[in-house]
């Protein structure tokens, strides 16, 4: 069937099977690879989007659910060269190590920080539960912070 | 991003400088396999816990590094880059001697057909100790050569030639890297120039970010599972679910006319199916009913019973005095026993690979730790040369020693070779689960008896363990009868206390029926939890304090006073304290030394609802140089994390014939709640050469928690993962 929806700021039509997960729909049809694979069973985080803003895990979510739908990615959160104050915060921690699971940890902190501009520790426990094999979450900690202090500035 | 046009490029370039450097690749090729004693001082090495020495081309600067037109310098790594930091480590220490401003060096991967080729693997912490001279030698060597050309250009002595940001200047004209470059039709590679000064490198020792920390915060498609060919279908591979299966035969009529289905591929020994999308290949890949020989249904108790101290062979690793007629006393022996669990990689990416094979020539794009032996077993297997196989790494998205085996990449060519179009061909969560070379799991005995001064007068650690090293393809069967012992397994298992008076290590090697392998750490994880859980309880029934128990107990060399260091600096950072602390708390302590790297921490944890909560580490280490401090660090509070993960969380099992959990959850791992709210990590460099960091700071850190439970609760959690009654 065809789909439609909005992908970073731009309407997208695509061919696809409606049960295919839309992240084979993101990485695959439309070749944005930030978004990862890592378990297909929304077990790791690590092909998080954002679904009209709310942080969604693509490899569970059927392409037919996101017609008409507001779909941004990695590659959607920095405005033109100006990183997303997330992407700012990681770089400045110096966060990633091996860099997979990176992406869907800053959307998961972009969509917090949309419902939380200040998160407490606890705050952050409760609600980034993805998973880092190379153990990043302590330059994470630090980094999601700093994200929310930069926003509170630009703002 | 297409990478095929990526490559072509790159190709293309690549050649034409080869052969202006007039580099004898077939030469270069056969360092890795055929200099054997090499190689065999290599694994002697780490085995012994030195320094392993790098395997491969040090000699020629032309492979190493491409100057382009416009004054970048391509360094091409022959170590890839899985979260470490190598590349970064590299481009510091090859800016320092190129005389360029880091930004001017881009570090790729190299591939295969360059010629730059690791003859080992990455992997055991020595990626920046082992390159740390041939690469500042490799680089001086590129500076001069560019200044004698630049000399030969301007009709100047080079002598009179000064050298800044890539920029050659004589007295009135300058050039260019870049534009000298432009001129060289052929290399003369003149003898290695004396090195700077340590003290004087610009970014040697500096924290500057990470070289690929950009492309990993926007989101850069850089790894294996990002590849992409033009024109590329999709593969899936039936894997089995019951340990020691083997294919016998399989049904694929289901699969065959399914929609996206491009092509069945059956082989020796495994089906495979091919399709346009990675839903078709999946969903025909459900549709196969393959038969399996499966001659045992395993049980973890079956494991359990084989992994035992006193069952398989045992090999004498350690010994000094006489321990074992000590120990063998009647009274006055302490004793205890520890255990730890199979353990997952659990890395984020899938295993997989991109290939192309056309009639003579494959391309294979591919996360490895071993880019060498992935070509030599894709070319086995097509019956091609090595020269007609390509292996371009990757970024890895983790290795922790997954990496070491890549079978599948020969999977994905015989299915590019059925179909004559690249596949792309990766696991799915469920087959990395069970198709894991695991960490084995072990079994410890460990016995002591004090003297009459309360400091230890006999010692025995006893290790039960499946295979590590010789569960893997990169080291031959020829290892085997030279040393017998699994040198993987038996890693951290002596012991570092060499003013004991009578002290001896066993390793009993058993062979088990699933793949066991190098996790990241080896052996190091377990044994020092069992080691070092062991020195608290000797230090508790001698009523000392562990911290002095230990100090009091360490040889006055080298490796002993660096180990003391470490021990005092952490327990003075800390404020070390024995005993519940008046909020609650308990602190506790191990140390280890692995790969002549010594880690002592002292970790406070806390009970919340009956769970262990660990509130802070305190890591020290001496590491020798640190290249890049900010990296050691990193190294340092991953590692940390991942150990407590696997001591506190994570733990495979065998059920009805099958490895299980299979999914991330299930299968539990350390997540933010419970990664410790402070690290801090205190560098000491005890040498003026860089050594191993990506692993030794695993080594203490399950003990030292499981010291402070004791402290908290009373209870002595003997086993991995730790779990209060
Ligand atoms: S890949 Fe979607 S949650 Fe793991
Ligand atoms: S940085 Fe490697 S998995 Fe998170």
């Amino acid at each position: 069937m065809k789909i439609t929806f909005q992908i970073n700021g731009t309407a997208q039509t695509v061919e696809t099977d409606e049960n295919t997960p839309l992240l084979w729909v993101i990485r695959d049809l439309l070749d944005l690879k930030g978004t990862k694979f890592g378990c297909g069973k929304a077990a790791c985080g690590a092909c998080t989007i954002h679904v009209n803003g709310e942080a969604v895990r693509s490899c569970s979510y059927a392409a037919n659910l996101a017609a008409g739908q507001n779909i941004t990615t990695i590659e959607g959160l920095a405005v033109g060269d100006e990183l997303h104050p997330v992407q700012q915060a990681w770089l400045e921690e110096i966060v990633p190590q091996c860099g997979y699971c990176q992406p869907g940890f800053m959307m998961a902190t972009a969509a917090l920080l949309e419902k939380i501009p200040n998160p407490t520790d606890d705050d952050i426990d409760a609600n980034i539960v993805n998973v880092c094999r190379c153990a990043t979450y302590y330059r994470m900690r630090k980094a999601i912070h700093r994200a929310a202090a930069i926003k509170s500035v630009n703002q | 991003m297409d990478h095929s046009a990526e490559q072509d490029k790159k190709g293309k370039s690549r050649r034409g400088f080869l052969v202006k450097a007039a580099v004898g690749v077939g030469v270069l090729l056969g360092t890795g396999y055929l200099t054997r004693p090499v190689w065999r001082r290599s694994i002697a090495g780490m085995v012994n816990t030195a320094d392993a020495p790098y395997v491969g081309d040090t000699k020629t600067p032309p492979l190493w590094f491409e100057v382009t037109a416009d004054n970048e310098i391509i360094l091409r790594s022959p170590k890839v880059e899985m979260g470490q930091g190598t590349f970064t480590g590299l481009a510091q220490i090859a800016a320092d001697e190129l005389e360029v401003a880091i930004g001017r060096i881009k570090v790729v991967h190299a591939s295969t057909a360059s010629g730059n080729i690791d003859g080992f693997s990455t992997g055991g912490s020595t990626s920046i100790s082992s390159l740390w001279m041939p690469l500042r030698e490799l680089a001086a060597t590129m500076r001069e050569m560019l200044k004698n050309e630049a000399a030969n250009i301007l009709g100047v002595d080079v002598a009179a030639l000064s050298v800044a940001d890539g920029v050659i200047t004589a007295s009135e004209r300058s050039l260019t890297y870049g534009e000298v470059v432009k001129e060289v039709k052929e290399w003369d590679i003149p003898a290695v120039p004396p090195l700077k000064d340590v003290s004087t490198y610009r970014y040697v020792g500096q924290p500057i970010p990470r070289v690929d920390l950009k492309d990993k915060v926007i989101g850069a498609p850089i790894f294996g599972m990002d590849a992409v060919l033009s024109d590329m279908l999709y593969g899936a591979v039936v894997r089995p679910t019951a340990i020691g299966s083997k294919y016998v035969s399989a049904d694929t009529s289901r699969a065959e006319g399914m929609p996206g289905v491009v092509k069945v591929v059956k082989e020796k020994d495994f089906v495979g199916v091919v399709a346009t999308s990675q839903m078709a290949a999946d969903n025909a890949k459900k549709a196969i009913d393959v038969t399996w020989d499966i001659p045992k249904t395993w049980e973890l108790s079956d494991i359990e019973a084989m992994i035992q101290v006193g069952q398989g062979t045992p090999y004498v690793i350690q010994k000094e005095g006489r321990a074992a007629s000590i120990l063998a006393a009647e009274e006055g022996i302490i004793t205890a026993e520890y255990k730890s669990p199979i353990g997952a990689h659990a890395q984020m990416e899938p295993n997989g690979a991109v290939a192309h094979v056309t009639a003579d020539q494959a391309t294979v794009l591919i996360s490895t730790q071993v880019v060498g032996l992935t070509r030599k077993e894709v070319a086995d297997r097509l019956g091609f040369d090595q020269e007609q196989v390509n292996i371009q790494p990757t970024y890895l998205g983790g290795g922790f020693g997954r990496r070491l085996h890549t079978p599948h990449a020969i999977q994905a060519a015989l299915m590019s070779r059925a179909v004559g179009k690249p596949v792309k061909y990766f696991f799915d969560r469920k087959e990395e689960f069970q198709n894991d070379t695991f960490r084995p799991p072990t079994h410890h005995v460990l016995k002591a008896k004090l003297g009459a001064d309360g400091l230890i007068e006999a010692m025995e650690h006893n290790v039960s363990s499946g295979d590590v090293m010789f569960g893997s393809p990169i080291l031959p069967g020829i290892l085997e009868p030279i040393v017998g012992a699994d040198v993987g397994a038996w890693r951290g298992g002596m012991i570092q206390y060499g003013k004991i008076p009578h002290y001896r290590a066993v390793s009993w090697r058993v062979k088990l029926p699933f793949a066991t392998s190098w996790w990241r750490s080896l052996g190091l994880l377990a044994n020092t939890f069992a080691i070092e859980s062991f020195m608290d309880e000797l230090a508790i029934q001698a009523g000392k304090d562990p911290v002095q128990f230990r100090l009091d107990q360490i040889q006055d060399d080298p490796a002993g006073r660096r180990l003391q260091a470490v021990i005092t600096a952490a327990a003075t950072r800390a404020n070390w304290q024995d005993g519940v602390l008046p909020n609650g708390r308990a602190m506790g302590f191990a140390a280890s030394t692995d790969a002549n790297t010594p880690v002592a921490q002292v970790v406070e944890v806390a009970i919340v609802d009956n769970e262990i909560k660990v509130l802070k580490v305190t890591c020290a280490i001496d590491p020798g140089l640190a290249v890049n401090p900010d990296q050691v660090r990193s190294q340092c509070e991953g590692a940390i994390i991942m150990g407590m993960s696997a001591g506190m969380f994570e733990k495979m099992i065998v059920r009805n014939g099958e490895l299980q959990p299979t999914i991330y959850g299930p299968y539990q791992m350390a997540l933010m709640r419970d990664a410790p709210r402070e690290i801090d990590v205190v560098l000491l460099a005890g040498t003026d050469a860089p050594g191993a960091v990506g692993e030794p700071p695993l080594g203490p850190i399950v003990a030292a928690i499981a010291n402070a439970v004791f402290r908290l609760t009373g209870q002595r959690l003997r086993e991995m993962p730790l779990t209060l009654v």
